[in-house]
């Protein structure tokens, strides 16, 4: 039997917003047979990753700290995509924010009377942006690949970190372990919540979604982006400028990422660490898509993949899984996303044989 | 002229046709591309098939090659009556083609290229030693171990002119081979032929270019509107009556009855625009210049390929001039504004291809009219798009020009071409542009649409607008226009008014030579 592959000639809307879900149900599927392959109780294993972490308050809370710079990374990164701009080193954006950020924090350490993560917001954006400029420049000037240059430069940018905290920024009381000091609670952002670890990042993500969403649907700039995106010869028609959507793309894109570096900095972890780079930046991508290049999908596409990240440590502490599971899940996710878009261009069919 | 020539037609009275097509029809939705085309070749014979775009070569072609299956009609293979199902049955009869975009991976090398289109085991060994043998002997050098990406165009075109070389075809196919040749490649490519020729391997050679047939083709089966109009042998004619033949006798008398009004003033001035094609074998311009009175319209004709499309994407902004005053939109020095200050400066423009260049497909009707209007109609307030504006503009466009959609939130793509064709006109004309430039403004768009959107134009210069049409439409032009230049080789002719255009003179300026007179008359 073989199955047949057909052009439906338009996008489908249905399978735009079905093909995420199937991809979902399917990555479930196939955790399923791991975990039996792995001689672990299958759906026991499925409750603990994905149900068992939003069951308690601080859980819960958890899904939303872990959400937060996904979906601000998201946004920039969708933005960007739209236009067909490809930014994939919004890593190295949200480790240079972080940079940025934690510079500012460590120059005014003795301040306690001000709030400095107020200055540290915008020195992340900058960082973000600073680390975004390169490959817009080296793209709109060289015609170099944004796919590659943004790439490597995330593989500096964490070696300034690294060189940062075993060199100038190391913390002097720290016996020797390659960090930077702790931040004082001036350079904190703070708690909005009592007993979860909710804070100002959380909501800056919700608010970075609602000017993504008017950017994106109201405004000319938004407009543009898409128009470079789907037909670049009638964005050179309309007047929009190539060049001009580049930077912007890599500005607003790093720029965010930086704002997610310097509010995991400010936030969750307090300190400059060589740790600070998880994945964020990658698992944005899939975020990007997962939510379908909308900064209102990406929202949700954040929250499942912030879940991904908390069922993984579940997975570790209950089932004695090793920490891989979490790539693993989102690799799969990913995997079963790019193939179940297919389904918005073509449709599948078995081709009908007249028996003999 | 001689249809169907076969046994006993002159020429050579013992040679049997090697392929005799008769009565070929092929009908697509909305164009009959051939209307019973007779073509017979003779071996050993360079035949040449010339016609505009659009005269139904390629559907032809096609045909002969097994692509597409003719309606109806007769093909005649070395005697006999077959039916052609596929490019590799055609292969295996001896039809080889070479087509205008090649097919190659560009990295593997150029043995691994050629065994991965020959079908043949048998061929496959000594494969190497083969492609050297073949390429020696017909002057293609070729290193079968080279990667294709290393190699120039011309070389990969003799990559495809060996592989079709060693399967030994009798009549081989050549779409267009000049287009991505320098001049010295071209020599060399015309010696191969030659050679092939002697040999006995008919060749037929499709192109629009005059000079080229001329020198090469010993017969030549010209088409127009899907119909065999001339066959004949074009080292005996002129250029000028090759063009002649193609572009078809008969002018029609303009249809307007206007009378230019020479004390109108000018709305667009072009002078000595110079520009070098960013496309690899695009077209150069060459000291373009040209003047359009309010209320008049210029037509330029031409061959296609000629620096039309270098020259719109000129006059739009979407390429700079080099220098300010090469373009002048109402006194504005525009040559280097982008499309956005052109069109504040009063510029509109159709583009010749709709879908995603004048139009974004999947976009709605509403975005579409977004896309050039949001300038001159004001769509966009402090960089957020007015949407109520932008819908109702798109309603009136929809209204006025009866474009046939369920309304502006239908998607571009949902309409048929002549549709689509309407609501880009319309959005450009209801801008009010003093200055409308349009490319192919007919373009495969049914004869309704094409009648509106004439009727449109000539209301817009009627209402005081200087117009320019490119078309490869000479009756389009010589309905509208009131005046008409030709555009050869990045050159374009001076202007002559349409009452004083005849067939010969415009044959003459599509067939390169301007006249050096006409030529100094026109300098300032």
């Amino acid at each position: 039997m073989r199955l047949e592959i057909i052009p439906r000639g338009a996008r489908s809307q249905v399978w735009t917003y079905a093909s995420p879900l199937l991809a979902i149900a399917l990555t479930l599927a196939t955790t399923l047979i791991i975990f039996l392959l792995l001689g672990k109780e299958p759906l026991e294993a499925l409750r603990v990753m994905w149900i068992d972490p939003l069951l308690t308050k601080r859980g819960f809370s958890e899904l939303f700290v872990k959400a937060a710079p996904l979906i601000m990374i998201g946004v920039g990164l969708s933005l960007g995509f739209r236009a067909n701009i490809w930014n994939i080193g919004a890593e190295g954006q949200y480790v240079m924010g972080a940079i940025f950020a934690t510079g500012v924090a460590l120059y005014f350490y003795d301040v306690e009377s001000f709030p400095i993560w107020l200055l540290m917001i915008p020195a992340g954006i900058l960082g973000g942006m600073f680390w975004g400029a390169i490959p817009a420049l080296l793209k709109t000037r060289f015609n170099a690949s944004e796919i590659l240059t943004s790439l490597m430069l995330t593989y500096v940018a964490k070696l300034v970190l690294l060189y940062l905290v075993v060199g100038p920024w190391k913390d002097p009381d720290g016996y020797g372990f390659p960090q930077s000091r702790l931040l004082t609670s001036a350079a904190s952002s703070p708690h909005l919540i009592p007993g979860t670890r909710i804070h100002v990042g959380v909501v800056a993500a919700l608010i970075v979604v609602a000017i993504g969403w008017f950017l994106l649907s109201k405004s000319l700039l938004g407009f543009k982006l898409k128009v470079a995106g789907q037909a670049p010869r009638a964005a050179a028609y309309a007047g929009f400028s190539t060049k001009s959507l580049t930077w912007l793309s890599l500005l607003v894109g790093g720029g965010l990422a930086g704002l997610a570096g310097m509010f995991e900095i400010a936030g969750p972890i307090g300190q400059l660490t060589p740790a600070l780079p998880t994945g964020y930046g990658f698992t944005a991508i899939i975020v990007a898509f997962l939510g379908r290049l909308h900064p209102v999908g990406v929202l949700f596409g954040g929250l499942v993949l912030a879940l991904s990240y908390l069922g993984g440590e579940k997975a570790q502490i209950a089932l004695g899984l090793p920490a891989a599971v979490t790539m693993i899940n989102q690799g799969i996710l990913l995997f079963y996303l790019l193939a179940c878009d297919l389904l918005i261009r073509y449709r599948i069919s078995l081709p009908t044989r007249k028996v003999a | 002229m001689a249809l169907a020539g076969g046994i006993g037609s002159g020429g050579a009275p013992s040679a049997q046709p090697l392929l005799r097509l008769s009565g070929i029809v092929k009908q697509f939705p909305g164009c009959l591309a051939n209307d019973h085309v007779d073509l017979s070749i003779l071996p050993g014979e360079i035949h040449a098939l010339l016609g505009e775009n659009g005269a139904g070569k390629s559907t032809l072609v096609k045909i002969i090659y097994g692509v597409q299956k003719p309606d109806a009609g007769e093909i005649i293979w070395r005697g006999q009556a077959v039916d052609i199902n596929s490019p590799s049955h055609a292969r295996n009869l001896g039809i080889g083609m070479v087509f205008q975009h090649f097919s190659l991976f560009e990295a593997l090398t150029v043995a691994e290229n050629i065994a991965l289109g020959i079908n043949d085991k048998k061929l496959r060994k000594d494969l190497t030693a083969r492609i050297v043998e073949v390429s020696e002997a017909y002057g293609l050098p070729l290193d079968p171990n080279r990667a294709v990406h290393d190699l120039s165009v011309g070389e990969r075109q003799r990559i495809e002119i060996v592989r079709c070389l060693l399967q030994d075809p009798k009549l081989l196919i050549m779409d267009e081979p000049t287009s991505v040749l320098t001049p010295q490649e071209v020599e060399k490519l015309f010696a191969t032929l030659r050679r092939l020729a002697s040999e006995g391997c008919a060749i037929l050679y499709i192109s629009h270019k005059l000079d080229e047939i001329r020198a090469l083709c010993e017969k030549a089966t010209i088409m127009r509107l899907g119909r065999v109009v001339a066959e004949c042998d074009p080292r005996q004619e002129s250029a000028r009556h090759l063009a002649e033949l193609m572009i078809g006798a008969s002018l029609k008398a303009p249809i307007h009855g206007r009378q230019a009004d020479a004390g109108a003033a000018t709305r667009l001035v072009v002078r000595n625009l110079s520009l070098t094609s960013d496309q690899q074998f695009g077209t150069d311009l060459k000291q373009v210049g040209f003047e359009v009175r309010a209320g008049e319209i210029l037509g330029i004709g031409g061959i296609a390929g000629n620096g039309q499309n270098e020259l719109m994407a000129a006059l739009s902004g979407e390429t700079l001039s080099a220098a300010a005053d090469t373009i002048t939109l109402d006194g504005v020095a525009a040559g280097k504004m982008g499309p956005d200050g052109r069109r504040a400066s009063g510029g509109c423009f159709v583009p010749e291809e709709r879908n995603g260049h004048g139009a974004v497909r999947d976009m709605t009707l509403a975005e579409n009219a977004l896309l050039s209007g949001y300038r001159r109609r004001g769509l966009v307030q402090i960089g957020v798009i007015d949407d109520s504006r932008t819908t109702s503009f798109a309603g009136e466009v929809i209204r006025g020009f009866d474009v046939r959609t369920t309304g502006p939130k239908a998607e571009a793509r949902s309409l048929s071409g002549g549709n689509l064709q309407k609501f880009i006109v319309g959005r450009e004309i209801l801008q009010k542009p003093g200055v409308l430039v349009v490319a192919q403004p007919t373009w495969g768009v049914d004869a309704g649409a094409a009648s509106a959107i004439h009727q449109a134009l000539l209301d817009l210069a009627a209402q005081g607008a200087a117009v320019v049409i490119i078309s490869q439409d000479l009756d389009e032009i010589m309905a509208l226009a009131d005046r008409i230049a030709v555009i050869a080789g990045g050159r374009l002719s001076p202007a002559i008014p349409v009452a004083d255009a005849t067939i010969e003179t415009i044959g003459r300026l599509m067939g390169g030579g301007i006249e050096s007179g006409l030529e100094a008359a026109h300098a300032p």
